[in-house]
């Protein structure tokens, strides 16, 4: 045993030269994993401030409407009193346009002139007139809506230096407006039109609360259906069901529907509910069906996880004490629940609110004006919204199609902190 | 009487009933010369009462909703004159358009034919027929339901074991409504797949090397050959998704590894929501975001690198649909890897391991099966993802796996074939249903085999 002692200690002194050695190489592999995970969350949260920078950065722009000073007449010979809401508002405006410029002659040139204020600006003239017909013969200033082109202009998304025919305002519009600039009769004013007109065709006078509206009548039917049917299935499967083949059948039924893609419910709706039923294209009614089946799996799975986590010393004790399977359910075991359900039914709001695809199906992507009041009104939704905007080739829909993103992510925000908050208020730990 | 105002006269006629059941039971109990004992507490006969007025009327009204629009069309169409009664149904559908449209007061066609205008009339008169026989049906339903309780409400009635039987079977038919969707989607899909496979054969969908779907209007007209292999569409899907899960994957992981293994307490708090915000963005935002700037600036890139990229490249969709998936396979592979008992971790230390090298060689293949099967459900759903693509990928099918070229997906051929004007009698619209069934097949699929990996793993460690 004595003579082997040297050669072993030649070859540990080796081994620890090898582990030395090694031991470099596997520290600098574990600093090197160690940064890939850092880079990895980084990335992450890059990805996710760069999404919000570029709606905020595009779409904050929205906010503001550059509006045109007008010295309206309104003449008596264009507003008859016994026509006043067909009359020819639009003549007003081009009059009041060409009394700002006189030396302004030729078809081509007027019309340039008279493109530098928004065909929305007669509506307005109108519901001015509309409110107060004694006006008629006056001379009134009125703030009109300026074109989309001159808006994106002042708010220096069309750059001045680029040659005339890139660009979709003139050098002889750009005159006019460094005058009417000049005359202070060109000012950015709060963007109050986004927020309460419907869709249009003109950028300047679109705007979201029709779409917001059909989201919002499209999320009640949604809402009405799906949570007392969702909370009634968790219950049941929960607490009354017998474990048995049919519960496993539904049970896996829900899970696989939870993780169905949205557009295939996109086709249910348009095959069952539209071709079948006969119910009427574009209506909430429809999408909020829809809706419901894709949100009925979430609410259902976050219900049946909310009543398993009631301790069943409860359930005992309501049963010691002689109650019925059903009056511990609902005396007890529900309201103990229902915190947790109304969470995950809040969630799957939020995941409702944002869904687009199904809603193409059965058509609620038309251009729809007027604002929808009933849940059969031809409407859309927020997020189709976004979508059919993103589509439309003038600029200035760039910066209203980020700031209707900016509008939707919004509600999510503060449905998503509606159901924190009450998790943290009303979870309790058993 | 409109629907609304119908379901609101129901409900306040239930909780008539409700107070009126009550009100019967209490004074049964304490109206007797000697006081009897109920067999249930009055809020049961109430309840009961309450039911028997609300359910049935729900029932009949659910029906007859369900079923007076096609019952009615059907009368008006038996009722029109021969000539119409004996054209094509696409025909036939194109003219119940027209009355209905004539009912709702739009009119669109600039002829008035005399018939259609008395078709719209009958379709009218059958309407408020209906809807009149509809208020009084379920009127009297309710209101008989209240007054049948009502005389039978005595001592020994069994108010609650009626009560909660019925709430019972109420329970178990909202728990079924997953089976009827499930079995909708499998039937209006597979319905009509089944059109569209008479007029093209199965195997041509599934093995053709083309999709063109604009069938010809004319016979002798160009480049609308109508072809309908399915090939090029799938291999556009598989090349998307495979991008997503080439960044989600990767980024994903890593994440989960690093926040669960190496991240301070306080970090974890912070980042772990942050990402997990990625999930709950609408992916049409996320759409906009592909085609806006994502898009643009990948061709700027590749420009600059004399690469010639198409502005719609399968790069731009596939990279923000990874964006979108980094938190499911984040949060996924987070469950799975915190599941791994800590006496393995202990076990892979105490023989001299570094850190990374428990995870690498101890941790994830642990882990693994969990992983995988989180994973397999990422791409169920990057398959099924649709706004992203519609946004920012093309419609053209080409046949390439070159990610900077334009493909398509089978998601967007569906919002592109369904979206707008259908008919549903020809192949270009019947056409988007076999995608969708060849879709959901698919997602069923994957999404079947994870869960059962995932159940499986998460038995493994309870």
């Amino acid at each position: 045993m004595n003579s082997p002692n040297f050669s072993t200690n030649g070859a540990s002194r080796r081994t620890i030269e090898v582990v030395r050695q090694s031991l470099k190489r596997r520290y600098r592999a574990e600093r090197r994993f160690r940064r890939y995970g850092i880079c990895a969350v980084t990335l992450s949260l890059i990805f996710l401030a760069l999404l919000f920078a570029n709606m905020i950065l595009n779409g904050y722009t929205a906010l503001s409407q550059t509006y045109i000073r007008l010295d309206v007449f309104y003449d008596a010979t264009v507003l008859h009193r016994d026509a006043l809401a067909s009359a020819d508002y639009g003549r007003l405006v081009k009059q009041a346009l060409s009394d700002l410029f006189p030396d302004v002659q030729g078809r081509r040139e007027k019309r340039d002139l008279f493109r530098l204020v928004s065909s929305g600006a007669s509506f307005e003239l109108r519901d001015r007139i509309l409110a107060h017909p004694e006006r008629i013969g006056e001379r009134e200033s009125v703030w009109v809506l300026a074109d989309d082109d001159v808006d994106m202009l002042v708010k220096g998304h069309i750059p001045r230096d680029l040659p005339e025919s890139d660009r979709r305002i003139s050098d002889r519009q750009l005159q006019w407006l460094d005058r009417l600039a000049a005359e202070g009769r060109i000012e950015k004013r709060f963007n109050r039109v986004f927020l309460t007109h419907g869709d249009s065709r003109e950028p300047e006078t679109a705007g979201v609360w029709g779409a917001v509206m059909g989201s919002f009548l499209t999320l009640v039917v949604t809402l009405v259906l799906s949570f007392p049917i969702g909370v009634a299935a968790a219950v049941y499967l929960e607490e009354f069901a017998p474990k048995n083949r049919w519960t496993d059948l539904i049970e896996i039924n829900i899970n696989n529907l939870a993780a169905v893609p949205s557009i295939v419910f996109g086709l249910l709706g348009l095959a069952v509910f539209l071709n079948f039923f006969g119910l009427p294209r574009s209506a909430p009614v429809v999408g909020g069906l829809v809706l419901a089946l894709m949100t009925l799996p979430v609410i259902i799975i976050a219900g049946r996880s909310a009543l398993k986590s009631v301790p069943s010393s409860i359930r005992e004790a309501a049963l010691g004490v002689g109650a019925s399977k059903m009056q511990v359910v609902i005396h007890h075991v529900l309201p103990l629940a229902l915190p947790g359900m109304l969470t995950g039914t809040i969630i799957g709001m939020a995941r409702a609110l944002g869904e687009t695809a199904p809603l193409l199906m059965i058509g609620m992507v038309a251009f729809i004006v007027e604002i929808p009041t009933g849940f059969t009104d031809p409407a859309t939704a927020l997020p189709v919204q976004i979508y059919l905007w993103a589509d439309s080739p003038e600029r200035a829909f760039v910066e209203r199609t980020s700031a209707a993103v900016i509008v939707l992510l919004a509600f999510l925000i503060v449905m998503n902190a509606a159901a924190v908050i009450l998790r943290r208020r009303f979870e309790r730990r058993w | 009487m409109s629907s609304i105002i119908l379901i609101a006269v129901l409900l306040s006629l239930s909780s008539l009933g409700y107070y009126l059941g009550r009100r019967k039971a209490v004074a049964v109990a304490y109206g007797a010369p000697k006081k009897v004992t109920m067999h249930s507490r009055p809020v049961y006969y109430g309840a009961l009462t309450a039911l028997w007025c609300g359910l049935p009327a729900v029932l009949v009204f659910g029906f007859w909703l369900a079923f007076e629009g096609s019952i009615i069309t059907r009368m008006v169409v038996a009722d029109l004159p021969a000539k119409y009664r004996d054209l094509p149904e696409a025909r036939i559908n194109l003219l119940v358009n027209d009355i209905k449209n004539q009912v709702e007061g739009n009119i669109v066609s600039v002829k008035e034919d005399p018939d259609i205008l008395r078709a719209a009339r009958h379709y009218r008169r059958l309407q408020s027929v209906s809807r009149a026989a509809l208020s009084v049906a379920v009127l009297s339903l309710a209101v008989g339901g209240i007054l049948l309780v009502w005389s039978k409400i005595r001592p020994s009635l069994r108010a609650r074991n009626q009560v909660e039987t019925a709430v019972r079977y109420i329970l178990i038919a909202c728990s079924t409504i997953a089976i009827l969707t499930t079995i909708g989607i499998v039937l209006s899909v597979l319905y009509e797949s089944i059109r569209f496979f008479k007029a093209v054969p199965v195997t041509d969908f599934l093995f053709g090397l083309e999709w063109s779907p604009q069938t010809a209007i004319r016979k002798d007209q160009v480049g609308s050959s109508g072809a309908f292999g399915a090939i090029p569409v799938l291999l556009g899907t598989a090349l998307i998704s495979a991008i997503a899960m080439a960044v989600a994957v990767p980024v994903g992981l890593m994440s989960a590894i690093y926040l669960s293994e190496y991240a301070s307490s306080r970090l974890r708090a912070v980042a772990k929501p942050l990402i997990e915000i990625l999930a709950g963005i609408p992916t049409v935002v996320y759409g906009f975001f592909a085609a806006l700037t994502v898009a643009p600036f990948i061709r700027g890139v590749g420009e600059s690198l004399g690469l010639d990229v198409s502005s719609e490249s399968a790069l731009a969709a596939g990279l923000v649909m990874g964006i979108m998936i980094i938190p499911f396979v984040s949060s996924l592979s987070d469950d799975f890897i915190n599941a791994v008992p800590q006496s393995l971790r202990d076990g892979s230390y105490s023989l001299g391991a570094t850190k990374s090298e428990t995870i690498k060689q101890v941790l994830l293949p642990a882990a693994l099966p969990g992983i995988v099967g989180g994973v397999l459900l990422a791409v169920s759903r990057a398959i099924g993802e649709t706004m992203i693509v519609v946004m920012a990928a093309g419609l053209a099918a080409n046949l390439t796996v070159n990610p900077l070229k334009a493909v398509t997906t089978v998601t967007v051929q569906i919002v592109t074939l369904l979206v707008g004007d259908q008919e549903f009698d020809s192949p270009k619209t019947l056409a988007a249903f076999a995608l969708g069934l060849l879709l959901f097949v698919v997602t069923l699929i994957l999404n079947i085999i994870a869960l059962r990996v995932v159940q499986k793993y998460r038995e493994q460690y309870e």
